[in-house]
C-alpha cells in the first residue's frame, strides 16, 4: 500500500535533538574549565542539576500533564548544564534540586512545555534561587586549580564584579579597587582563574561554544555580538569620561555572566525573538539593561535581569519587527 | 501613630466618596439604554453561544428577536435549535407573542463507509484535519464522496453529540446533538445533513452521497448507492427522488413505512430505531455473503459508543 | 560570461540525486490505449469535439479550448475513441478523460515530422501567437498556463526580457537537462520565436551550476543567436519558481500578487520553448513530452519521450519494474510533487516526473511542537513568516492570514523542508489559502 501525504515528500537534516546536543556539545570546554577549578564540587553540581531536571520534566509529563515524555529530546539537559553554570559550586544539593523544580516545572511545564515558555527557564531557576537564598547563593568558593598543590586560606571571596561594586560604593578610585588583592588580574580574568558561578569562568572556553554553535547555525551571531558590543560601548563612553570612577570596557567583557548571558542564555530560541532585526534590538536593549544595573544599580551583576525583562519583550518586538516581504522593494 | 491613622482615613475616605461620587454621575451620564426585555430572553436562551441560531451568541439573538418583535410583531425565520420548543415558547411568552412548533431535528452521517466496507487502499500520513485531506486526495477507501474519518466534524462539535468510532473510522452522533449545525459546516464533503429526529426518534435516511455511476461507486465501497432506483420505485409516498445516480429521501414526507429498507440491493438505505422485524422465511440469492459481514462491522458501532443508540439493520438472513 | 548568480533571500538545500542525469532520452513505445484527461492546463478544461467511435490520427483536434484561459487538446495517437468517461486522475478523483484505442501510428500529413532544424522563422508575430494556439502548448515546467495567454501581454505593459526557465531544481528531476543537452539548438530556436512573438529583443537563459554540460553546450549554440545570454545560476531551491529566476537573473523584485510582466519579463520553460519550436516550424502540437522515471531503488533511471495518455504504469515497466518496498509513487519533484494513489493513471502535459520513494523515506517523522527557531522564515524565499501563517490557518482566522499575505505563498515547501521540529507547515498554509482564496472569491 502506497503512502499519500502532502508535498515536500523529503526533509532536511535538522531536528530539535541535534540542535539541544550540539548546544550541549559547544558547553564542554566550559564544563571542562569549571571541573578544573571547582574539582568534584562542580561535577556534584553539574549532575545534580541535569539529573533533577530531567527527573521533573519526566515525572511532570508521566503524571501530572499524563501526555507524551520528550526527555530525550535534549531540552531538559541543555536547561540543567546551564541552571548548573548560573550557580556557585559550593551550594547545598537540595538548593540545586529546588531550582530544578522551578526551572523545568514553573519557567517551562507550566506553560505548556518546550517552545512556549515566554521565559529562560535556567535564568527563572537562578533567579528565584537568587532571592530566596541569597547567601548561598552569593558565597562564591575561590577556585582551587586541580592539579595544583596551592592552599588557600580563605574558602569563598567576593567575585570581581562584587569587588568593583562594593568599592564604588565605598567610593574609592578605580585604581584603589583594582589594587584590592582580591581583584584578579587580566590574564586569570581571561582564563577564568577567579571566583563566580560555574559558567562564569573562563570567556574563552565560552567564546570557543560560541564559535561551534555559530558554524553549526544553531545560533546567530548577531544577537550576542550587538549585547556584548552595547555593554562595551556604554562603558566605554563612560569610562573615557570618568576614567577615576568607571573601570575600562574590557574588564566588563570577561567578568561576570556577560559572555555566558550573551552567547547562551540570551540566544534561547525559544524566548528569543524571530526576525534578524528584533535579535539586533532585543541584543542591544539586554546590554543596556546589564551595564545600567552594573554601573548604577544595587546588584553587582545584572546579565539575568536584564535578558528576563526584554523576554517580556519578545512578542511585541516580533509583532513590530517583521521580515521584508518579497516584491515589496522595486529594484 | 494616632494621627497618622486620622489622616490615612480621612485622606482616603475623602478620595473614595469623590471617586464614587464622579464614577456615578458619568454612569448616569453615558448609560445605554436597553429594551429590558432583551434581558429577559436572554435570560431563558441556554447560553451556549454556538452560532446555531444563525447569530454570533446568545445576546445578539436576544436582540435580534426583541427588535424583530417590536418591528414585525412576529418571530418568523428566528429559532434556538439548541433550546428548541420550550425555550421558543419562553421567549414567545416574555414577548406577547406565538410561536408555532418546530419538529427536533437531529445531524445524521450520511456515509456508511467504514474500515470494512470501504478498505483502505492507500494510507495517509498528514496532520488530522478533513479539510486539508479532502483537498489533497479522494480518501483512503478511494471514494470522492466518502467520509475521511479525521475529525472535523467532531472538533467541531460544542454538546460532545458526535465522537468518532475507531473501529469503522465513521463519526456516530448520540442523542446531546441539539441540531445547531456546526458539524454540518464542518464536513468538507456535506456527508451530514440536519433530519428530522421522527416520531418515536425513528428515522430513515441514504446512507450515501456518491454521484458516480454504479460500477465506480461500488467498487470502492460494498454499500454505496448504486442508483438503480429500486426504492424510489417502491415508495408509495413519493419521498425518494433519484438525481446523479443517488437516491435521496425526504424527511418530510417520509412515512417511515420501510418499504424502501427492504428492497435497496446495497444496504445503502438505514432505518434507526425500529423494533426488530419478523426474520423472513425466503433469502434474497443477491449477496447473503454480505450481509453477516455488515451486521458485523455494525454490530461493533454500539460497543465503542455507549451513548449512541443507533441500532443495526435487521435485514439478519 | 557572467559570474554566477543567485536569488538572495531563503532557499534551502535538498540533496540532489540526479541518478538519470546520463540517461538519454528514449521514445517510449505506443501502449494500447490512451487515457487523456480533458483538465490539463490551468483554466477552463477544452470541450471535446469527438464521441465514441470517431477514428483519429496522431495529432488531430479532438478537444477546442473556448474560455479565455484554456488549450487545445490533440489526439496523441491513432486509433479509435473508446468513450469519454470518468477516470481517476493523480488525486484520486475521477475527472472526464477521452479513452483511445491505439491503432497503428498514422500522423495527420500537415505534421512535419523529420528531424531537420529549420532556423528561418517565417510567421509573423501574430501568426505565432495563433499557430502556438492552434497546437495547445502549454507551460510545460509544472503550471501548465496556456502559453498564447501569456504571449498576449495585458495593455499598458510592454515586456523587455524573456528569461528561460532551464533551472531544474527539484531534486531528481533531469528531463529539462536532457531537452537542452539533446535538443539545444531548437530551444534557442523557440526562444527567438518567443522573442519575436513578444517583440523583445534580449532573453536570459538560467541554468544552475550541477548542468556545466548544458551551461557549456547551450553557450556554444548561443553564440549563433543574437540576443540570447546564457546565464549559470548557483545550485539553491526553489530557484525555478518565477519571481526567484527574475530576482537571480535580472536582480528585479516581482510585486506581492503581480505577474512578471510588472517587471517587464515573461518567463517560459526550456521545455516549453521546444515545444513552441516544434509548433511553429514543424506544425507540430503538443502531444507528448519528456518525462523522468528516478528514485534510489529504481533500476534504470530513465528519461522517457511519453505520448500524452500513456498509463504511468507503462513508463515503470519501461524502468525495469516498479521497486519493492516502494512506499510512495510522486507525480513530480520531491518538493512540490503530488503523491499517488497508484501507477494506473495517465501521463498529462504537466508531468516532469515520476520519483518512487522506498518506505523508510516514505513516513514523515514524529511532529514536535514549534521551538520558534525561526529556520522557516528564514528559508522563506517570499519573505513570509510560515511558523505564523500555518498557526492562523489551523486557528481558522484567515482574515488575519490574508493580511499577513497568506497569498505570497508558492507553495515551494522550503519551510516544512527545514523545520527541526517536521511541523507540517506546507500542509496547514496550503488550507489557509485555499480557505483565503474562496473568501476573496466570495467576497467580490
Amino acid at each position: 500500500m502506497f503512502t499519500i501525504s502532502g508535498s515536500p515528500h523529503v526533509h532536511g537534516d535538522e531536528n530539535v535533538k541535534k540542535i539541544m546536543y550540539t548546544v550541549v556539545y559547544a558547553m564542554v570546554p566550559a564544563i571542562l574549565v569549571s571541573i578544573y577549578f571547582f574539582g568534584l564540587d562542580a561535577a556534584r553540581v553539574l549532575l545534580i542539576s541535569v539529573m533533577a531536571c530531567l527527573f521533573f520534566e519526566w515525572a511532570i509529563q508521566k503524571y501530572l500533564i499524563k501526555g507524551p515524555v520528550t526527555i530525550n529530546d535534549g531540552s531538559a539537559v541543555v536547561a540543567g548544564i546551564l541552571l548548573a553554570f548560573n550557580i556557585p559550586a559550593n551550594i547545598p544539593s537540595w538548593i540545586i534540586i529546588i531550582g530544578a523544580l522551578v526551572t523545568i516545572g514553573v519557567a517551562k511545564m507550566s506553560f505548556g512545555g518546550l517552545g512556549k515558555n515566554p521565559f529562560n527557564p535556567a535564568l527563572v531557576g537562578r533567579v528565584f534561587m537568587l532571592i530566596s537564598f541569597p547567601v548561598q547563593m552569593t558565597s562564591w568558593p575561590v577556585p582551587k586549580a586541580l592539579f595544583s598543590s596551592q592552599v588557600t586560606d580563605a574558602i569563598t571571596g567576593p567575585t570581581a564584579l562584587g569587588i568593583l561594586k562594593e568599592g564604588v560604593g565605598a567610593g574609592k578610585t578605580i585604581e584603589q579597587i583594582m589594587a584590592d588583592p582580591n581583584m584578579p588580574a587580566y590574564i586569570d580574568r581571561l582564563t577564568g582563574n577567579m571566583t563566580g558561578s560555574l559558567g562564569e569562568m573562563s570567556a574563552l572556553a565560552l567564546i570557543l561554544g560560541g564559535i561551534f554553535m555559530v558554524i553549526r547555525k544553531v545560533i546567530d551571531w548577531q544577537l550576542p555580538v550587538s549585547i556584548i558590543a552595547t555593554v562595551f560601548a556604554i562603558a566605554g563612553v563612560f569610562h573615557l569620561i570618568d576614567p577615576t570612577h568607571y573601570i575600562d570596557p574590557t574588564f566588563h567583557l570577561f567578568t561576570g555572566g556577560l559572555m555566558l548571558g550573551a552567547i547562551y542564555m540570551a540566544t534561547d530560541m525559544v524566548s528569543s525573538p524571530m526576525n534578524m532585526s528584533g535579535k539586533v534590538f532585543y541584543g542591544v536593549g539586554i546590554g543596556l539593561i546589564t551595564i545600567i544595573i552594573r554601573l548604577w544599580g544595587a546588584y553587582p551583576e545584572g546579565i539575568s535581569f536584564a535578558i528576563l525583562i526584554m523576554n517580556a519583550f519578545t512578542p511585541l518586538i516580533n509583532s513590530a519587527f517583521k521580515p521584508k516581504r518579497f516584491g515589496t522593494v522595486a529594484k | 501613630m494616632n494621627d497618622i491613622l486620622l489622616f490615612t482615613l480621612l485622606t482616603l475616605g475623602l478620595l473614595g466618596t469623590v471617586m464614587a461620587v464622579i464614577l456615578y454621575f458619568v454612569a448616569q451620564k453615558f448609560k445605554v439604554i436597553e429594551d429590558p426585555k432583551i434581558d429577559l430572553v436572554e435570560d431563558v436562551l441556554p447560553k451556549a453561544n454556538c452560532g446555531g441560531c444563525g447569530f454570533p451568541g446568545c445576546r445578539n439573538f436576544a436582540e435580534v428577536s426583541v427588535k424583530a418583535a417590536n418591528e414585525t410583531q412576529s418571530l418568523e425565520g428566528l429559532n434556538c435549535p439548541v433550546g428548541g420548543n420550550t425555550v421558543m415558547k419562553e421567549m414567545a411568552a416574555i414577548l406577547g407573542l406565538e410561536v408555532e412548533e418546530k419538529e427536533p431535528m437531529i445531524a445524521v452521517i450520511r456515509c456508511n463507509g467504514s474500515k470494512a466496507n470501504s478498505p483502505a487502499k492507500v494510507q495517509y500520513d498528514g496532520p488530522a484535519s478533513c479539510a486539508f485531506a479532502h483537498n489533497l486526495f479522494s480518501g483512503e477507501g478511494g471514494c470522492q464522496f466518502g467520509c475521511l474519518g479525521l475529525g472535523d466534524c467532531v472538533a467541531s462539535c460544542d454538546f460532545d453529540a458526535i465522537h468518532m468510532n475507531p473501529e469503522t473510522g465513521l463519526p456516530v452522533v448520540n442523542d446531546k446533538c441539539v441540531a445547531c449545525g456546526a458539524c454540518v459546516k464542518a464536513c468538507p464533503r456535506g456527508i451530514i445533513e440536519l433530519r428530522n429526529k421522527g416520531k418515536k426518534d425513528r428515522r430513515i435516511f441514504v446512507s450515501c452521497i456518491n454521484k458516480e455511476k454504479g460500477g465506480p461507486a461500488k467498487k470502492n465501497c460494498s454499500v454505496a448507492c448504486i442508483g438503480c432506483s429500486k426504492c424510489f420505485q417502491v415508495c408509495p409516498f413519493e419521498a425518494i427522488t433519484m438525481e446523479n445516480n443517488l437516491a435521496y429521501i425526504d424527511f418530510e414526507k417520509c412515512k417511515l413505512c420501510r418499504k424502501c429498507v427492504e428492497v435497496c440491493p446495497t444496504d445503502a438505505i438505514h432505518e434507526l430505531n425500529f423494533p426488530l422485524r419478523k426474520p423472513k422465511p425466503e433469502v434474497t440469492d443477491a449477496a447473503p455473503k454480505e450481509r453477516p459481514a455488515k451486521v458485523v462491522a455494525e454490530a461493533a458501532a454500539p460497543k465503542a459508543d455507549e451513548t449512541s443508540n443507533e441500532t443495526k439493520p435487521d435485514n439478519i438472513a | 560570461m557572467k559570474s554566477l548568480k543567485t536569488f538572495a533571500r531563503g532557499g534551502v538545500h535538498p540533496d540532489e540525486n540526479k541518478f538519470s542525469a546520463n540517461a538519454a532520452i528514449e521514445a517510449l513505445p505506443l501502449p494500447k490505449q490512451l487515457v487523456i484527461p480533458l483538465g490539463q492546463n490551468l483554466g477552463a478544461p477544452p470541450k471535446p469535439l469527438v464521441k465514441k467511435g470517431d477514428i483519429v490520427k496522431v495529432g488531430q483536434l479532438i478537444a477546442k479550448g473556448e474560455a479565455f484561459i484554456s488549450a487545445n487538446l490533440h489526439s496523441p495517437a491513432s486509433g479509435k475513441i473508446a468513450k469519454i468517461d470518468d477516470a481517476l486522475d493523480a488525486s484520486g478523483y475521477r475527472r472526464q478523460a477521452i479513452f483511445i484505442d491505439v491503432d497503428d501510428d498514422i500522423w495527420e500529413e500537415h505534421i512535419d515530422r523529420s528531424d531537420d532544424i529549420i532556423r528561418a522563422i517565417s510567421l509573423s508575430k501574430e501568426e505565432i501567437v495563433a499557430r502556438v494556439k492552434e497546437c495547445g502548448v502549454v507551460g510545460l515546467g509544472g503550471a501548465t498556463f496556456p502559453t498564447h495567454v501569456k504571449l498576449m501581454i495585458p495593455g499598458g505593459k510592454t515586456a523587455e526580457y524573456l528569461v528561460v526557465n532551464g533551472v531544474e531544481c527539484e531534486p531528481y528531476l533531469t528531463s529539462d537537462h536532457r531537452l537542452m543537452l539533446e535538443k539545444g539548438e531548437e530551444i534557442l530556436i523557440g526562444t527567438k520565436i518567443l522573442m519575436k512573438a513578444l517583440g523583445v529583443e534580449k532573453a536570459i537563459v538560467g541554468i544552475e551550476n550541477n548542468k556545466t554540460d548544458a551551461i557549456q553546450h547551450l553557450k556554444k549554440l548561443a553564440e549563433k543567436y543574437s540576443g540570447i545570454e546564457i546565464q549559470a545560476l548557483y545550485v539553491k531551491y526553489p530557484q525555478g519558481g518565477e519571481k526567484q529566476l527574475i530576482k537571480a537573473v535580472l536582480n528585479r523584485e516581482v510585486p506581492s500578487g503581480k505577474l512578471p510582466i510588472e517587471v517587464g519579463c515573461v518567463v517560459s520553460n526550456v521545455g516549453t520553448a521546444f515545444a513552441v519550436y516544434e509548433a511553429v516550424q514543424k506544425n507540430k502540437p503538443l502531444i507528448e513530452r519528456v518525462v523522468t522515471v528516478t528514485g534510489k531503488a529504481v533500476k534504470k533511471p530513465s528519461n522517457f519521450l511519453v505520448r500524452v495518455g500513456t498509463p504511468v504504469s507503462d513508463l515503470l515497466q519501461a524502468a525495469q519494474g516498479l521497486p519493492e518496498n516502494t512506499g510512495k509513487i510522486i507525480n513530480g519533484g520531491p518538493m512540490m510533487g503530488k503523491s499517488v494513489s497508484s501507477p494506473d493513471i495517465p501521463v498529462v502535459k504537466g508531468s516532469s516526473g515520476i520519483l518512487l520513494l522506498p518506505r523508510e523515506e516514505s513516513k514523515r517523522p514524529q511532529a514536535m511542537t514549534c521551538i520558534r527557531c525561526s529556520k522557516c522564515t528564514v528559508a522563506c524565499p517570499m519573505g513570509l513568516e510560515p511558523f505564523l501563517l500555518a498557526k492562523m490557518s489551523k486557528l481558522e482566522l484567515y482574515e488575519r492570514a490574508e493580511k499577513d499575505n497568506i497569498m505570497d505563498c508558492m507553495e515551494c515547501g522550503s519551510c516544512q523542508f527545514t523545520c527541526p521540529s517536521n511541523l507540517p507547515l506546507l500542509d496547514y498554509l496550503r488550507l489557509g489559502k485555499q480557505r483565503v482564496g474562496h473568501l476573496i472569491r466570495t467576497r467580490k
